[in-house]
């Protein structure tokens, strides 16, 4: 296999006294997706942030297509190729599907002053584009305030996928979601995967995460305890190693003694 | 325009051609009215008709259905309009300017200084007011998006700031609370004939409304159909996902508060030529005016959501009103009764309206 997409190399992360990361080392590979699970407080968000370049880690390396990189913003992140769809933050619900499609990446024609939008080649990309990843919306003029929360997820991934971005991290894609709009966003993210592209799926649900990831990693108390590869673990040890098999039999016992 | 869009090679041959990719049978066939229903301005269009109807009924003087009225109240309009479109910009940009209505004084009484004071020629007066006023919506910009406080708060600060300034720097300078003998500068005839004239002689339409109307046909191209305008309807909906995106959301909200100020700074330089002079307090009270314009014309208070046509409308509107009180033959003081209530219907039939034929989601 080439060079890992995406590769941190012992990254730890302080603020102030407070260690937020400590020695967490990873790798994304294109055309797979990785699975960062973690409880509330485990890290997550702070992996996310180092991952997309809102934070410069304290100590540790990023390397991304096996070269060694800092991002300086998440818009020089976003241009070597690293886009992040956060849960409730990727899309105007004013605006429509096209424009929100195309928003910050305008296509535009005829030269300045009278340069303007391309409107009709975006509807048209927007559409098809939408339709290539299998999501099939009405029309792309509507507000995607109307879309469902997964159609909105789907836009932002689409969107990702269709500028070029080789590593897409998706925070908690699934978590306001129901069952079925939960399927949905997961079959969006195995069509990313088909394209190539190396997916990091970060989420608290083992049950999720096993449905569509290629590698796990467990993250805990800021440190990373386990990988997994798919072949070598089943969805309960997942379930189990995740929530920290002891704890969740003391709960089991608990909730048994009150419905007893 | 004409153009279809070059289908990309790796796309299978059998792909539906653009035209019928755009429709889709789950979508119930959308017809003009429906379309035109949707529209942020459609209940100011509404209003603009009735308050037309209105008062061309109670009219006594028998001239506001004529070119004649239409000249008249068109003059208010364009005042009113020409800040009002781009304050429904930065409406949409999701910020306030409650400075807009004194900059009309600042930006006049710093064109007129220059002139009688400093005896500067006219044009380059005009010059440097507009460069002025556009560093003013710098300053107010910049302290919006840097120290985060709201711009209601920021531009009220600025407002009662310019307010004191134009008083206390014209007694000053002038000894009096107005500047006077701008026709006596260099190039006023030209500079007046450019911002202060009449244009379509017999009715007396005044060369404002050219502006205006021109305007608004600016700030709609650029709204609608430029990338500018995306990332205004973006940094109102919602700063995050825009800035997330790549948008430049410090910078869009600047240059919308610098479009303001420097509207606001033309009104000021055609009241300048058409009066010849200008009053300390001028333009004092207009910033409710706009705000009414724009929110008439469909703008959301909360931003994300408007029209640049809407906003000129709901100028109109204002404009009607002012001169039918006055041909009806009641006191023009009642205007102002009569935009609070204007305001209120337009703000209610157009959440009413978007609550029928947007699903309820806006």
């Amino acid at each position: 296999m080439t060079a890992a997409a995406l590769r941190l190399e012992n990254v730890s992360m302080r603020f102030g006294t407070v260690i937020a990361l400590s020695d967490v080392s990873m790798h994304v590979d294109p055309g797979t997706v990785t699975c960062v699970l973690g409880d509330n407080g485990a890290g997550k968000s702070t992996l996310i942030k180092i991952l997309s370049g809102v934070y410069e880690p304290s100590e540790g390396a990023l390397f991304v297509d096996g070269e060694k990189t800092t991002f300086a913003s998440p818009r020089d992140a976003l241009d070597q190729g690293i886009a992040t769809v956060y849960q409730d933050l990727a899309t105007v619900p004013l605006m429509s599907v096209w424009r929100n499609f195309f928003l910050g990446n305008e296509p535009t024609r005829g030269v300045w002053p009278f340069r303007r939008l391309d409107a009709k080649h975006a509807k048209t990309t927007c559409k098809g584009e939408l339709l290539d990843m299998g999501i099939d919306i009405r029309d792309p003029d509507q507000a995607v305030g109307t879309l469902s929360g997964g159609e909105r997820q789907a836009v932002a991934i689409a969107r990702a996928v269709h500028f070029g971005a080789n590593v897409l991290i998706l925070d908690e894609p699934t978590s306001a979601l129901g069952v079925k709009q939960s399927g949905v966003v997961l079959k969006y993210i195995l069509q990313a995967k088909d394209r190539g592209v190396a997916v990091v799926f970060i989420t608290h649900n083992p049950h999720h995460a096993y449905l569509v990831g290629d590698r796990f990693f467990l993250l805990n108390r800021g440190r990373m305890i386990a990988e997994y590869e798919r072949s070598g673990v089943t969805r309960e040890e997942l379930v189990q190693a995740m929530a920290g098999g002891a704890e969740l039999e003391t709960l089991a016992h608990e909730l048994e003694s009150y419905t007893s | 325009m004409t153009t279809t869009p070059e289908t990309t090679p790796d796309t299978t041959p059998d792909t539906t051609t653009p035209e019928t990719a755009m429709h889709d049978e789950r979508v119930a066939r959308v017809n003009a009215f429906g379309r035109l229903m949707r529209r942020p301005e459609i209940g100011a269009l509404m209003g603009a008709i009735v308050v037309y109807v209105f008062f061309s009924v109670v009219d006594t003087t028998g001239n506001f259905v004529g070119l004649t009225g239409a000249a008249r109240w068109t003059d208010v309009a364009s005042t009113t309009g020409i800040v009002a479109v781009a304050v429904a910009l930065l409406m949409i940009g999701g910020e306030f300017d409650l400075s807009a209505g004194v900059m009309i004084g600042t930006s006049g009484l710093f064109a007129g200084l220059l002139i009688s004071e400093y005896g500067l020629p006219v044009w380059p007066a005009i010059f440097l007011t507009f460069i002025f006023a556009a560093g003013i919506g710098f300053v107010n910009g910049w302290l919006v998006v840097t120290t985060g406080l709201p711009s209601f708060i920021v531009t009220l600060a600025m407002f009662f700031s310019l307010r004191g300034i134009n008083l206390g720097a014209t007694k000053l300078l002038t000894d009096t609370v107005r500047v006077a003998g701008i026709d006596e500068g260099v190039g006023y005839d030209s500079a007046a004939a450019v911002f202060a004239s009449e244009v379509w002689a017999p009715y007396g339409f005044k060369i404002a409304v050219v502006w205006w109307i021109g305007l608004t046909i600016l700030a709609t191209w650029l709204l609608t159909r430029t990338k500018f305008g995306n990332w205004i309807y973006a940094v109102g909906g919602d700063k995050n996902a825009a800035r997330n995106t790549g948008v430049p959301v410090k910078r869009t909200k600047i240059t919308l508060f610098m479009f303001t100020a420097m509207s606001a700074a033309l009104v000021g330089v055609i009241s300048l030529m058409r009066l010849r002079s200008m009053q300390a307090g001028q333009g004092v009270g207009e910033e409710f005016v706009f705000i009414i314009a724009a929110v008439v014309g469909g703008c959301l208070l909360t931003g994300g959501y408007g029209s640049a046509i809407g906003a000129s409308i709901g100028a109109a509107i204002i404009g009607m009103a002012f001169i039918g009180i006055a041909y009806a033959g009641w006191n023009t003081d009642w205007s102002w009764l009569f935009l609070g209530l204007i305001l209120f219907a337009a703000v209610l039939t157009n959440s009413l309206i978007s609550r029928r034929f947007q699903g309820g989601k806006r």
